[in-house]
């Protein structure tokens, strides 16, 4: 049984068209799995599901959501809350937006360990100059002091990665965490994301719509397509030769520059049409 | 030198330093660009490249007098145009167009598609901007019905076609394109790219392409100037920049590169 398992799950905007479509994947604990998908795929959704920070206009029609065996919605909306706080933690995507702009950057760290966690200030205190060493800040005590804008894009996200790591998750799920830094800055943060993940055994569902990214860190992928998972596979195989005509394009157009020749194919439209028909194929199964 | 767009010579621009200002009296100056000299030759793709922070759409808007330099000399169509005023800039505004890189933001969300395109046509005295409105649409790929459409109706590709249809309205010499492709998925990205490319051939355009990304850029500029903290530390031939990169910094932002191949050794 893996740590995370995601069953049928199918959410829908209320009266609204469908944004997954029983979307079934698992993460082990130390895997990490890419969850890979052109914007408006529902990538983020699934995250959002999980974490059971959906947005109000969103429903879930059915499917399950378990961690570590326990199905989520067996338990009441309390138990719920403090098990998600408890064993999941989120890298979100712009580390400006996530942080509070007018607290210190130290209070923002330890207050889930306090809060949710009920551990002593001292010790959250202890912890959070522990982490900030641990993803390479100089001077913690001086950062824990600071405001969001004194720091780098870079530094901002390293202390979102610190406070994922804070509590011990068992599951991270990272949404495009490296999607606002530029490339040898991104190339840090998914390399300590990475140490971090192995050193903790933690189980990381990385977000993304880079496959460059994918291929460096993830052992495995789903991707999806209009909230549908097309090919769920581990990423030797994946890149070796994606099974599904979608992944292929989608890997056909992502751009390698050691390639002279490389043409930049957008995904060809007769390949949208029939992933398409088979997620129209897919709604029709299902009656509606 | 009639044959270059712009001869660019020893150009300095800085900004205040409003973080450390002091209460009273003036705040310090951050110096962004740092003696940059260049020429852009006329029809040439030019790649404008580097880490955030190093002064390449601040070179950018520069170049299309948005932002005034301290000092150094910028020659566009052998016109010095360092310290030109707005009113001087405006019949010249006409040749020299640029592409903003968040399409949403940079399209009133209020207009229709047609009043976006129309908007420096109107104010550059076109008469018949109905026409060019159309005409601009035809020349990025999208339906003539598209004129009628607000921006909130359009995809991320189709918005991004938008702002270079207003670009290219115009018709002008030289386009800046600021990280145009960034926000865009992989497929609209080579989408947008080979459109670019399809301008260039077809209008004869000069274009400067600023990007963080080396990979976009390969493809599509015929050479490179590399920037980190305000200095060019590279400006050779595309080729020359993939394959034997003289810079430290060249190096490092291609080997930080992720393809997608799980072989690359990523060190």
């Amino acid at each position: 049984m893996s740590f995370l398992d995601v069953e049928n799950l199918t959410l829908r905007i209320v009266r609204g068209p469908r944004i997954l479509r029983a979307v079934s994947l698992s993460v082990d604990q130390g895997e990490v799995r890419g969850l890979v998908g052109e914007s408006g795929a529902g990538k983020s959704m699934i995250g959002k599901a999980i974490l059971g920070t959906l947005p109000r206009a969103i429903e879930v029609v059915s499917g399950r959501i378990r961690l570590d065996g326990t199905d989520l919605q067996t338990l009441s909306a309390r138990e719920r809350r403090r098990q998600i706080g408890a064993q999941v933690a989120l890298i979100p995507q712009d580390p400006l937006t996530a942080l509070n702009p007018v607290r210190r950057v130290g209070p923002q760290i330890t207050n889930r360990l306090v809060d949710i966690l009920g551990w002593s200030k001292d010790n959250a205190q202890a912890r959070a100059l522990e982490l900030l060493d641990e993803v390479h800040i100089p001077d913690p005590a001086r950062v824990m002091r600071a405001y969001p804008h004194e720091l780098s894009g870079g530094m901002r996200q390293r202390i979102l990665i610190a406070s994922a790591f804070a509590a011990e998750p068992k599951l991270i799920i990272a949404d495009e965490p490296t999607t606002a830094l530029d490339v040898t800055v991104q190339k840090q943060i998914l390399r300590l994301i990475k140490n971090m993940q192995a050193k903790h055994n933690t189980a990381l569902l990385f977000v993304t719509h880079d496959l460059g990214v994918v291929s460096k860190i993830c052992q495995s992928l789903s991707v999806l397509y209009a909230g549908k998972v097309i090919e769920d596979t581990d990423t030797r195989r994946f890149f070796a030769g994606p099974g599904h005509a979608y992944s292929q394009a989608l890997l056909h157009a992502t751009p390698k520059y050691t390639d002279p020749d490389d043409s930049l194919t957008p995904v060809p439209q007769q390949v949208i049409d029939a992933v398409e028909a088979e997620v129209a194929e897919f709604d029709k199964g299902l009656g509606a | 030198m009639s044959d270059m767009i712009y001869e660019i010579r020893d150009l300095r621009l800085s900004f205040p330093d409003m973080a450390h200002k002091p209460l009273f009296g003036a705040a310090p100056r951050v110096e962004v660009l740092k003696g940059l000299s260049f020429d852009v030759p006329k029809g040439e793709v030019l790649g404008i490249v580097g880490g955030s922070g190093s002064g390449k759409s601040t070179l950018g808007r520069a170049m299309i007098r948005l932002l005034e330099p301290d000092s150094g000399t910028i020659r566009f169509e052998g016109t010095d145009i360092t310290h030109a005023e707005e009113s001087a800039l405006r019949p010249l505004r006409r040749k020299f167009q640029m592409i903003f890189q968040d399409p949403m933001s940079s399209l009133n969300p209020r207009r229709r598609v047609a009043g976006i395109i129309a908007g420096p046509l109107r104010l550059q005295g076109v008469q018949d901007t109905q026409s060019c409105v159309l005409e601009a649409l035809d020349m990025v790929g999208l339906p003539r019905s598209f004129a009628r459409r607000y921006p909130h109706e359009l995809s991320g590709g189709q918005r991004q076609r938008v702002g270079i249809a207003r670009a290219v309205a115009l018709r002008p010499d030289f386009i800046l394109a600021d990280e145009i492709v960034s926000g865009l998925d992989v497929s609209s990205q080579a989408q947008v790219l080979n459109l670019l490319e399809q301008l260039v051939k077809d209008l004869g355009l000069t274009l400067a392409f600023i990007s963080h990304d080396l990979s976009v850029i390969r493809r599509l500029c015929s050479r490179i100037i590399v920037m980190h903290r305000g200095e060019i530390v590279e400006n050779a031939p595309t080729v020359q920049v993939f394959d034997a990169p003289q810079a430290d910094y060249t190096r490092e932002l291609l080997q930080s590169i992720p393809l997608p191949d799980p072989d690359q050794v990523w060190a």
